[in-house]
């Protein structure tokens, strides 16, 4: 299958190691993978602040630079449901555009349920000895149905032991410009998040989406607590060796 | 009821350092999903009850005038009367016109949303006439003076040394010496303050949870049984209501009734759920000679066939409120006015306009948990990003953010620039912050860093990376 | 206020985008109203057969904290309300409705038993009605008012006591609906139709669950069971009209 990868504006820009991790689990899938160029941002910043005409343009490059492909796939709910669930509403007064639209969101995909709902994966053969907790991030969550596949995919990582993290569905307080406007609140959200985590005992938490992390991995390392907070392709790939968990110096 | 909300941001933050407030808000947030989740577990047919609630509520709406019409003919034909009221001051004027011709003093009211909606209380106060909550949320807060938090708990805000607090300073006939630890003794006690204004109260006032066309009845839940003490003694009873509440046969309301209790507090049926029609019958031994229904507008008609329709739906059982992450940080009283959370931020901008209750819809991360929870499938999160949308065409939006977000957009739709840009600042941020892991502190990102810290990025971006890569791969 | 009501319906249809429905349209909702169709209905207590429906009936019901004393026959009733008034320490004293389906209960057998009929007043302690029918589903009560069932007797006393016989227990609020409809109570229903679940309660105070907030603190249900006065068995029960 010839896959595309979204990369995200926060991968590309933080964290890069999320990418080639996702790359790696796709060509580990069967899949080949490419990186178009002109791809840049999924234009959500714009949507969710009332921007519709550049949200609309941004997806309009998005529809050109993945024009071809079998399948999108993205190392994030909140980009993929962007894709899936929004820019179909975003044209829905525009049935020329509405129908590129709806064609693209047919094959774009979050990364963990594309793995599991497409191409089948039911393991991997990584270890990771740690005891971890797992936030679902809302948009993966909630607009693609992300639940069961990433815990799935963990319950095969070697020496991996999930605790469900209490809350675990409860949003993190980053969602985007939120946490900038309105920064009392999300960080009142994001407390209750770590304090959440740090009350499993777990070691690590994992996610889906690199908002959140960033987000929860701030909280944590200012309250210095010592939990790693890593992208969960990071673990799926078995390239926790390869970058320290999110905040921490190498 | 006068809106406060364009002080939410202020208000937001009082919540958060209020720690009788947050005491409270913790009982809640892990409570009511709990609650709720239990009762939807026992009841498979629940998200099917959802889709059917929905088509009822949109079925009603799409011919409300017809259903108006003939409700009001059944209410007539039961011996009631319909006032029609487009303004808060016409909804107040008709309901002192009946206390007046009545000639009544006291009141007894059961909670109404609507009548804190225009400001009834102040309004009979205005004029001579003095109503009394009821409910026991909506007693404890008439006597603290303050408006309720939330759209069933009214005084869901408070921890109960508050309460019993208040108790002490407005019962001042009991005994002083007498011990108000537990919720027990403040309920028997409010029992007892009231039992006396229930027998003594010349007009009753109640709101409605639905209008059945059918039969012209207005339908309440309580717990209590307050609503209807409220309605059965008094020689008067009035319901205050609003036009979207109208379902067209009480088949359709059994159905909302099933999704109401269980999406409200996890009840399976709320303890008294009552449906009245028209004053007493001939021959009956008790019951209230009159009966009014004020039937309130207040900008709901503008609301069908635009993009706020879906909020009509709404049955007012709070779900959204209790599982929004926003609301049970702050409380109710941040938002300013009588809706608050994720319904609150939709409706709100609807009824007082967007410029006084702009902070509503843009207080959410769109987590969509309100969505998911709805029982009649409003798509909350969706309408709070179309009243963002018309804050930025109305050039609400700060001008930081407005033009922070514009040089973004206009970035990102130049690729080349946008690669040249990512890369630049990975390398700079990963630079500045090399060996660190993380920024303390970061100029221009103090809202972030006052209260978390910021990963230091990788130091390149991914697409530098994966060109460089492939370079590499390219057969020479 | 009739400006007032005019400019309603017009702000609504102006909504709508149109005038008036046209008179197909309001026939078409006019049958729908009259038509009375069901919505999809819980499997939960429809599915059940009678005898599983007034099981399910007392299992709801005590668990929303009524109290149900389960009786073989009408002549048994006097007793079971008297030895439930001494265990709850109250006076053997109340005000019944003066109901006709209570008549058949022989409280003279039972001279101790001090009973007024009519509606409650303040000073009513304990209250003694029948019921239109109980739900199943939920363990509800449905009761409505009349000249025969004043609706004052289930709020104003502390402790309310419902006779229910096993033929009033059906599945589903529709189902009392029905009933009701076909006792010709159509046009105009009564004034007041309660469901009660239970006793009054209230959470308002940091949601700690307190009973007989304003209403009645204790509902206590005696259920007929067998043979009835009127001879029909427990096993039947009077059928709603189909559909």
């Amino acid at each position: 299958m010839r896959v595309a990868l979204f990369v995200t504006c926060l991968v590309d820009l933080f964290r890069p190691t999320i990418g080639f991790a996702a790359v790696k689990l796709l060509e580990e899938a069967g899949c080949t993978v490419e990186v178009p160029r002109t791809q840049t941002c999924c234009g959500q910043p714009a949507y969710n602040s009332g921007d519709r005409a550049n949200a609309k343009e941004i997806a309009l490059q998005v529809f050109d630079a993945f024009a071809g492909y079998e399948h999108v796939v993205a190392p994030s709910g909140s980009c993929a449901g962007m894709i899936r669930v929004h820019y179909p509403e975003l044209f829905v007064d525009d049935p020329v555009h509405l129908q590129r639209a709806q064609e693209l969101a047919g094959r774009s995909w979050e990364l963990v349920s594309f793995l599991v709902d497409v191409c089948g994966m039911r393991s991997v053969t990584t270890q990771w000895h740690r005891n971890v907790t797992y936030h679902d991030a809302c948009s993966g969550l909630r607009e693609l149905a992300v639940k069961g596949q990433p815990r799935r995919l963990l319950g095969s990582v070697t020496g991996l032991t999930l605790r469900e993290l209490p809350g675990a569905e409860v949003c993190c307080g980053f969602g985007g410009t939120f946490c900038i406007k309105y920064p009392e609140i999300s960080d009142k959200m994001v407390t209750d998040k770590a304090l959440d985590i740090a009350a499993t005992g777990a070691e690590a938490v994992l996610a889906g989406d690199l908002g959140c992390l960033l987000n929860i991995a701030g909280k944590l390392l200012r309250q210095g607590r010592r939990i790693e907070a890593r992208h969960i392709a990071e673990v799926l790939a078995g390239m926790t060796e390869d970058v320290p968990a999110i905040g921490v110096p190498r | 009821m006068l809106a406060t909300s364009r002080n939410f941001e202020a208000r937001a933050r009082s919540g958060l350092a209020n720690e009788n407030l947050q005491r409270a808000l913790r009982l809640a947030r892990t409570g009511f999903p709990l609650r709720r989740r239990l009762a939807i577990e026992r009841l498979p047919e629940f998200e099917a009850l959802r889709e059917i609630g929905r088509a009822i509520k949109d079925h009603t709406i799409e011919h409300l005038d017809f259903y108006l019409e003939y409700y009001e003919t059944k209410v007539e034909a039961s011996g009631g009367q319909v006032h029609w009221a487009r303004t808060p001051e016409e909804a107040c004027a008709a309901v002192l016109q009946i206390c007046r011709s009545a000639g009544a003093k006291t009141v007894t009211k059961g909670k109404s949303m609507v009548a804190e909606e225009v400001g009834l209380n102040e309004y009979l106060e205005a004029n001579g006439i003095t109503p009394v909550e009821t409910d026991l949320g909506e007693y404890i807060i008439q006597l603290r003076k303050e408006p309720p938090s939330h759209i069933i708990a009214p005084a869901i805000h408070l921890v109960k040394e508050q309460v019993a607090e208040t108790f002490r300073a407005e019962h001042r006939a009991l005994d002083a010496a007498r011990p108000l630890d537990e919720p027990r003794q403040m309920c028997d006690e409010a029992r007892a303050v009231l039992r006396p204004q229930f027998l003594a109260a010349d007009v009753g006032i109640t709101g409605a949870n639905f209008l059945v066309a059918e039969t012209g009845s207005s339908i309440i839940v309580t717990n209590e049984g307050n609503g209807d003490l409220t309605q059965i003694l008094p020689r008067v009873h009035i319901v205050v209501t609003s036009i979207e509440k109208l379902v067209p046969t009480f088949e359709d309301a059994a159905t909302l009734l099933r999704l109401l209790a269980r999406s409200a507090t996890g009840q399976e049926f709320s303890t008294y759920t009552t449906i009245s029609t028209g004053p007493s019958r001939p021959g009956d031994l008790d019951g209230p000679e009159e009966y009014h229904v004020v039937l309130l507008d207040n900008g709901r008609s503008a609301l069908i066939g635009g993009e706020f329709q879906d909020m009509l739906r709404c049955i007012r059982c709070s779900a959204c409120l209790n599982h929004c992450p926003v609301y049970t940080a702050i409380g109710g009283h941040a938002y300013g006015w009588v809706y608050p959370g994720p319904m609150g931020a939709v409706l709100t901008p609807s009824l007082i306009g967007i410029e006084q209750a702009g902070h509503l819809p843009n207080a959410s991360t769109f987590c969509g948990r309100c969505d998911s929870v709805c029982p009649v499938k409003i798509p909350l999160p969706k309408m709070m990003r179309h009243w963002r949308e018309r804050e930025y065409a109305k050039r609400l939006t700060p001008s930081v953010y407005g033009t922070g977000l514009s040089a973004w957009a206009w970035v990102a739709r130049r690729p080349a620039l946008y690669h040249m840009f990512a890369e630049l600042a990975s390398r700079a941020l990963g630079w500045a912050g090399s060996g660190r892991g993380r920024f303390r502190a970061l100029p221009l990102a103090a809202a972030w860093t006052r209260v978390r810290d910021l990963p230091v990025p990788e130091g390149r971006s991914f697409q530098s990376l994966w060109a460089e890569r492939q370079k590499a791969r390219r057969p020479r | 206020m009739r400006a007032a009501r005019e400019r309603i319906l017009a702000s609504v249809r102006s909504s709508l985008n149109r005038g008036r429905i046209g008179a197909d349209l309001e026939a078409e909702l006019r049958a729908r109203i009259a038509a009375h169709r069901r919505n999809p209905i819980p499997a939960r207590a429809a599915t059940l057969d009678h005898r599983a429906q007034v099981d399910l009936f007392v299992t709801m019901a005590e668990e929303v904290q009524a109290t149900v004393a389960r009786v073989s026959s009408l002549a048994a009733v006097p007793e079971a309300v008297a030895h439930y008034l001494a265990a709850e320490n109250l006076p053997a004293e109340l005000v019944m409705a003066p109901d006709p389906s209570l008549d058949a209960i022989p409280w003279r057998d039972w001279p101790l038993l001090q009973i007024r009929r009519g509606r409650a007043h303040a000073s009513d302690q304990v209250s003694l009605t029948g019921c239109h029918a109980a739900v199943a589903e939920t363990g509800s009560l449905m009761l409505i008012s009349g000249p025969q069932t004043p609706t004052t007797l289930n709020f104003l006393p502390d402790t309310h006591i419902v006779l229910v016989e096993a033929n009033q227990v059906f599945a589903t609020y529709e189902d009392g609906w029905d009933r009701l409809c076909a006792r010709g109570i159509s046009e105009v229903p009564p004034r007041t139709i309660n469901f009660i679940t239970g006793p009054s309660r209230t959470a308002d105070i940091e949601q700690h669950i307190e009973l007989g907030a304003h209403g009645p603190r204790r509902l206590h249900i005696v259920l007929v069971e067998g043979k009835q006065a009127s001879g029909s068995d427990d096993g039947e029960q009077d059928s709603p009209p189909a559909g």
